[in-house]
């Protein structure tokens, strides 16, 4: 069946449109890897096309890659219920080139793009309403870039001279801990009773307090 | 009469709660009014009708529906969830206090009329609990609100809330009404 949808996209295109045909979940799902400057004819064709009829964006995602030039992913799920088939479309942008907005095609994807915007701070152009859609108002930064420190920059509390809610930066009572279970110094490596799990060990996990090769 | 003051144990029935209920009926009969301390009659009436404000705010919302459906029944305590700030005595904070909620929170919380009791319910509530280092909750709905009785668990049982609003009970009973500090 993908196959096939793949061979009906390839026929609805007729090579206009720069397309990398991929697979996902051991082959089951159709993954269409496309430059943004070739996104809008490639999801208008999906669209429209009778035979694709891709008529619903279920989802718009983000993904960060930091170690990649370009770093962001950007995501868009579609179905159609005529050929009852899902597509993956993933195009690829870093902090500042804008990806064309596709809320002209799917009025739902304003928010999608709005949420993406918030979260990665990818840029869309031609979505009129760029404002933020999940995080506080006037939240600096953006939350799912792997850069992001998880406690963020500001906490907010009652302060009861000013008489509302102020946001002050973050200042923790007690760190992040983040635990070497591995280490004899921070847990109990062998449970009485339990030391069979050692026979079961992954190779190259060292005991001995170093941390092992694979971490 | 001074011994029956109802800050006690209930009496079970019987003999003896008849004995104390003829004795009240014949009192009233004979005078026409009975005498009792202002504020315990204050804060019976406090105790009794408990009317908390809904903020569900996540999954700590569903014990607390439980505990006001039929099998836990808070309405048979006088507690009756109301949809304004205006007519609430106690806002139960169930569930995760976000940054962007918190104004929303403390605005609510302004808008109840006083007295005015507060009970955190849930991890996330008492101390910002699983996201306590997340970069958009709040550590604690007390950062923004006065709490009177924090409720643990992760989340409470409906029980442990019912046992919560037992505590509030009993802890307003044990405050005078008349003056306040």
């Amino acid at each position: 069946m993908v196959d096939a949808l793949e061979e009906a996209i390839r026929a609805a295109l007729a090579d206009r449109v720069p397309v990398t045909y991929g697979r996902a979940r051991f082959g089951h799902e159709l993954v269409l890897h496309v430059h943004r400057e070739a996104l809008l004819p490639l999801l208008i064709v999906l669209r429209d096309a009778p035979e694709l009829d891709f008529a619903q964006c279920m989802d718009i995602c983000g993904v960060d890659w930091p170690e990649r030039p370009e770093r962001f992913d950007v995501v868009y799920n579609l179905l159609s219920l005529t050929r009852n088939a899902r597509v993956t479309v993933i195009t690829t942008t870093d902090e500042t080139l804008p990806v064309p907005s596709v809320s002209l095609l799917w009025p739902s994807a304003t928010w999608f793009e709005r949420e993406c915007w918030d979260m990665y701070g990818v840029v869309f152009a031609g979505l009129d309403d760029l404002r933020r859609l999940l995080t506080d108002y006037g939240f600096e930064g953006h939350p799912l870039r792997k850069d992001f420190p998880l406690t963020g920059h500001v906490e907010v509390r009652y302060d009861a001279e000013a008489g509302r809610v102020v946001q002050e930066p973050v200042k923790l009572t007690q760190d992040f801990r983040s635990f070497d279970f591995l280490s004899p110094w921070e847990a109990m490596t062998t449970l009485p009773g339990d030391e069979k799990v050692h026979l079961n060990r992954i190779p190259g996990l060292a005991v001995d307090g170093t941390k092992g090769d694979q971490k | 009469m001074n011994e029956i003051s109802w800050n006690k144990a209930a009496t079970p029935p019987g003999a003896e709660q008849d004995a104390v209920i003829r004795a009240v009926t014949g009192e009233i009969e004979e005078k026409g009014f009975v005498v009792a301390n202002l504020d315990k009659v204050v804060n019976w009436a406090r105790t009794g009708s408990l009317w908390p404000m809904t903020f569900g705010l996540a999954c700590c919302a569903v014990p607390m529906i439980h505990a006001y459906m039929a099998r836990y029944d808070l309405d048979r305590f006088g507690i009756i969830p109301r949809g304004s700030p205006r007519q609430s005595d106690v806002m139960i904070v169930a569930g995760t206090l976000t940054n962007k909620m918190a104004p929303a929170l403390r605005k609510v919380y302004d808008q109840m009329s006083e007295p005015r009791w507060v009970i955190s319910m849930g991890s996330c509530a008492n101390g910002g609990g699983y996201y306590h280092y997340s970069y958009s909750v709040v550590r604690g709905c007390d950062r923004i609100v006065p709490v009177d009785i924090y409720v643990p668990g992760c989340p409470p049982t409906s029980e442990a809330l019912v046992y919560g609003i037992l505590q509030l009970q009993k802890k307003i009973r044990r405050t005078g009404t008349i003056l306040r500090g």
